[in-house]
């Protein structure tokens, strides 16, 4: 049996396949923006002074950095819903139990990409916010997070890639995201390598335009004039006279 | 002590210290930074404060800019005890909250400028503005550039932090202070992390500040600076104000031992 290039093109812009990829992306991005979200937060707790504060964050990322993020899915899809009358509602699909299953799972990680964002910003910048009279608040909005945030670009880029590749594990739950539509395919048809081929190519397209994102967003944190004086030229040519 | 009320009388009991220091005190692990501090300031004056690496000056400094809380002693602005309060007969340090409201009327600079690398130097001067008193982004803007200008830094507005050399980026952390129109400016060594031909600029711009009227507090190891620019010279040593007096007298006459031997190290 032969490679048949006729299959394996049949398959990559089958709808099946590309439903399965964008799938596969959105359990990704929605992942990774409750994990960004519950990570801040648990980063502020582990970073945090009081105690009260630390012991349940320290808790988090020791529990979930434990657990296998297969087994939180497991336990997301079919343990909760027997527990938790809501969950075994209609609107508990497996796409939202894997995007917060794996959400969770990831909050754990990027609490500590964070964390060590969030202390890697020098000392003296909160000094000269707290100088100027700004309150705590303020000091981590305006000062400390947006420099925290370019720090943490890089691993969150190599996490928000790890997700997508993740994403395959909610096929245990039944969600039909990319490699999923694979397996069901061969499944039927045994062309192993036709469908398999088809599904690397949808992984390698979706990282590389991550990695692309990924450098575009950086260079928007590299924190120089050439940037912004190319912008402000092409947004309003008569503020020229003002910069310079 | 009795320096402080020497002061005192001489000046007319209308004209009240802007920032007036008492019996100030800190320790780091059981170790006493500052032994009991007084230290007075009036409107216009610019004191510059000398002294050996670990004396204490910059403790000192940041004591009176709240940005560490003290073990003892007071801090008053304008005649106004800030940092702490009274409760039950007991001091206690104020909320973080109340803390930021009254730093807002002291300046403050860093030895290593500490500028905000994410924000280019016009946005570095506008923010303290529009994040603190509130100042509409236009006007907060226009305010920030005739700071610049003053500083002579108005065509590096857009210019970010690592664009701008040392003396240029102290410059911009001056004006970012001023920008508030503190009732006191605090200079932390200002030109110690300058290259020796960046420092000139910076103390022309603080030499002109002082001439402007403003009140300035200045630790630094610059003498010249010091003896030209400074109403009265201070000696910290130890963690005690060793010797107070006017420039003149400080480095010609001194009365201290202790000070003779500073100023031949350095001279």
């Amino acid at each position: 049996m032969l490679f048949d290039p006729e299959i394996f093109f049949q398959q990559l812009v089958s709808p099946e396949y590309m439903w399965g990829a964008l799938i596969s992306v959105a359990v990704a991005v929605l992942s990774l923006i409750l994990a960004t979200l519950i990570g801040f937060f648990v980063a502020l707790g582990r970073t945090s002074r009081k105690r009260s504060f630390q012991a349940p964050a320290n808790v988090y990322v020791w529990f979930f950095r434990a657990i296998p993020a297969l087994l939180v899915l497991l336990i997301m899809w079919n343990a909760l819903p027997q527990l938790i009358p809501i969950f075994s509602q209609d609107w508990f699909t497996p796409f939202i139990a894997a995007f917060i299953g794996l959400g969770l799972v990831e909050a754990a990680f990027m609490a500590e990409i964070i964390r060590s964002a969030l202390l890697s910003v020098d000392e003296g910048q909160s000094l000269a916010g707290r100088a100027l009279g700004m309150s705590p608040t303020k000091v981590m909005l305006k000062i400390t997070l947006p420099q925290a945030i370019r720090i943490a670009l890089p691993p969150t880029g190599n996490e928000f890639i790890g997700l997508v590749k993740y994403s395959s594990l909610a096929s245990v739950i039944s969600l039909r995201e990319l490699l999923t539509t694979a397996q069901v395919g061969v499944n039927i048809t045994f062309r192993y390598a036709e469908y398999y081929a088809a599904a690397i190519i949808y992984y390698l397209i979706i990282v590389t335009i991550l990695t692309l994102l990924q450098s575009m967003i950086e260079k928007k944190f590299a924190w120089t004039s050439r940037a912004t004086v190319k912008k402000s030229r092409a947004l309003a040519p008569a503020a020229k006279a003002g910069l310079s | 002590m009795t320096q402080s009320a020497a002061v005192a009388q001489e000046a007319p009991a209308v004209n009240q210290p802007i920032l007036h220091v008492e019996n100030l005190q800190k320790a780091y692990h059981g170790q006493e930074v500052l032994k009991s501090v007084d230290f007075e300031i009036r409107k216009g004056q610019v004191k510059a404060v000398l002294g050996p690496s670990g004396s204490g000056k910059s403790t000192m400094l940041r004591l009176m800019a709240l940005l560490e809380p003290s073990d003892g002693g007071s801090i008053k602005l304008r005649g106004e005890t800030i940092g702490t309060k009274e409760h039950r007969g007991r001091t206690v340090h104020l909320p973080e909250r109340l803390l930021a409201r009254q730093r807002q009327d002291i300046g403050m600079v860093f030895q290593k400028f500490n500028l905000f690398p994410h924000l280019p130097a016009v946005r570095n001067v506008m923010l303290g503005l529009t994040s603190v008193k509130g100042v509409s982004h236009h006007e907060a803007r226009e305010l920030a550039m005739e700071m610049l200008q003053r500083v002579g830094l108005e065509n590096r507005a857009e210019h970010y932090p690592s664009e701008l050399s040392g003396g240029q980026q102290q410059r911009v952390a001056i004006a970012r202070a001023l920008v508030l129109n503190p009732s006191v400016m605090l200079f932390d060594e200002p030109t110690s992390a300058l290259d020796p031909e960046l420092v000139g600029e910076v103390l022309d711009v603080m030499e002109n500040l002082a001439a402007d009227g403003m009140t300035m507090i200045v630790v630094t190891h610059e003498v010249r600076f010091a003896s030209r620019v400074a109403s009265e010279v201070s000696l910290f040593d130890g963690g005690v104000i060793v010797e107070q007096a006017a420039p003149d007298q400080f480095f010609n006459n001194p009365k201290h031992e202790r000070t003779k031997r500073f100023l031949s190290h350095v001279h």
